[in-house]
């Protein structure tokens, strides 16, 4: 973020910058230097770049998050499916290997960007940067960018994204957002998927995933649906629609958005935006709103 | 894996401060890394001699101090320690709380020796 107005101190490393000053001479002539600077500001300096690129052309872009398989490839191609005459959409694939998420992506006629990592096992904002010049964001309402399958890592990187989305299929047990809590913490939106599998995978408890998901401090709204039967995809939608309807508005006013949940330096980075900040997003408590450029 | 990535952007960072300050060796590197930060501080000290090597940074020491996960309730205002995975205030309960601290990802200082000191040492 950024290294001259504070916003990285909080009350867990305050006391580092207390007497001594930013340049203290310990006794052997040896210079300490205090930084206190956010290991990944090189990132997320390429992630500030890459959000304006976004707001200047008025697209929304998603962040979806999850394990290998949990359905994101399928959840965008139900997606496109249900809004491509309402919306001009592409993808940002993130894999290992391959191309056939792109592909799968691409014969529904929406362009779609393959990042191949190699061995990385997250994206970056430097990947995304890249990837973006082989896209086109002219009259496009949302980029989706679809992350490594991995719920470790993908949650470190601000690649830029306005919303962050993390999908848990119902195969992999509802205890998850205990056992991740810095992915589910991430999460402007929790997304149950493939509950056609519920009648089989008796042991899933939806109650128990939600309670694990609260226990994280997150006011996210969890959707259940089934992208295979259709079931649950209209709150979906509906949430992609006020969230383009609210991106639109930010836009309209010079204020961008990232994704709600941030360390508390982020709070003192809120400076007065150019007009007023917009309220919370549907459905979201306190989404933070900052001016564009940020 | 990422803590490799993390630690390529600290070298750049280390070696930025280094040079802002006209130092020729950095000998002690201070981070401050939560619990909730997604990095853990074990797998970064294995990774970071691979990325210090040949630097100057290489003899440096890698410190790493944490910090405890500490919420703040935005229903009863009280602040109360927490798990990691068990963000709930400590003392109603409820769930709509602020993390206070513990998802630091922190370079907080480095110990830098100046050129003409290494100087002297090499002679």
């Amino acid at each position: 973020m950024c290294d001259t107005c504070g916003c990285n101190i909080t009350s867990g490393n305050r006391h580092l910058l207390r007497p001594g000053g930013r340049l203290e001479r310990s006794g052997d002539g040896r210079a300490a230097v205090s930084v206190l600077q956010g290991l990944l500001s090189e990132n997320d300096h390429q992630a500030g770049h890459n959000r304006s690129h976004f707001d200047a052309h008025g697209v929304l872009a998603v962040n979806l998050m999850s394990s290998p398989g949990a359905g994101k490839t399928r959840l965008l191609e139900a997606t496109i499916g249900a809004l491509g005459g309402e919306f001009a959409m592409a993808v940002v694939e993130g894999d290992l290997e391959t191309e056939n998420d792109a592909e799968r992506i691409r014969a529904h006629g929406v362009e779609a960007v393959q990042i191949a990592t190699g061995s990385a096992c997250h994206l970056d904002a430097h990947m995304v940067h890249d990837a973006l010049h082989r896209l086109d964001l002219t009259g496009l309402d949302i980029l989706f960018i679809e992350n490594v399958g991995n719920l470790v890592c993908p949650a470190s990187f601000d690649l830029g994204q306005h919303r962050n989305i993390t999908l848990l299929s119902v195969p992999e047990g509802d205890d998850k957002p205990a056992k991740y809590p810095v992915m589910f913490r991430a999460a402007d939106l929790v997304l149950l998927t493939k509950t056609d599998l519920l009648p089989y995978l008796t042991d899933f408890d939806p109650g128990r995933a939600e309670r694990c998901l609260r226990e994280l401090a997150s006011e996210s709204p969890l959707l259940a649906l089934s992208p295979a039967t259709g079931e649950g995809l209209d709150g979906w939608l509906a949430w992609l629609r006020d969230e383009v309807a609210a991106q639109r508005e930010r836009v309209a006013q010079g204020l961008s958005a990232r994704p709600d949940i941030q360390p508390e330096g982020a709070a003192l980075h809120l400076r007065e935006p150019r007009g007023s900040a917009l309220p919370a997003a549907p459905g979201r408590g306190g989404a933070a709103a900052t001016a564009g450029g940020d | 894996m990422h803590e490799y990535s993390v630690c390529l952007a600290l070298m750049e960072q280390v070696e930025r401060v280094a040079r802002e300050h006209g130092a020729g060796r950095v000998e002690r590197i201070v981070l401050k890394i939560g619990p909730l930060s997604g990095v853990e501080a074990p797998l970064l000290q294995h990774a970071w001699p691979l990325v210090a090597a040949g630097t100057l940074a290489a003899d440096a020491e890698l410190v790493t101090e944490t910090a405890p996960v500490v919420v703040r309730c935005t229903q009863c205002g009280a602040e109360s320690e927490a798990a990691p995975n068990r963000l709930l205030c400590g003392q109603c309960g409820d769930f709509r709380t602020r993390l206070v601290s513990g998802d630091e990802m922190l370079l907080a200082s480095l110990e830098l020796a100046r050129i003409d000191e290494v100087k002297a040492s090499c002679v």
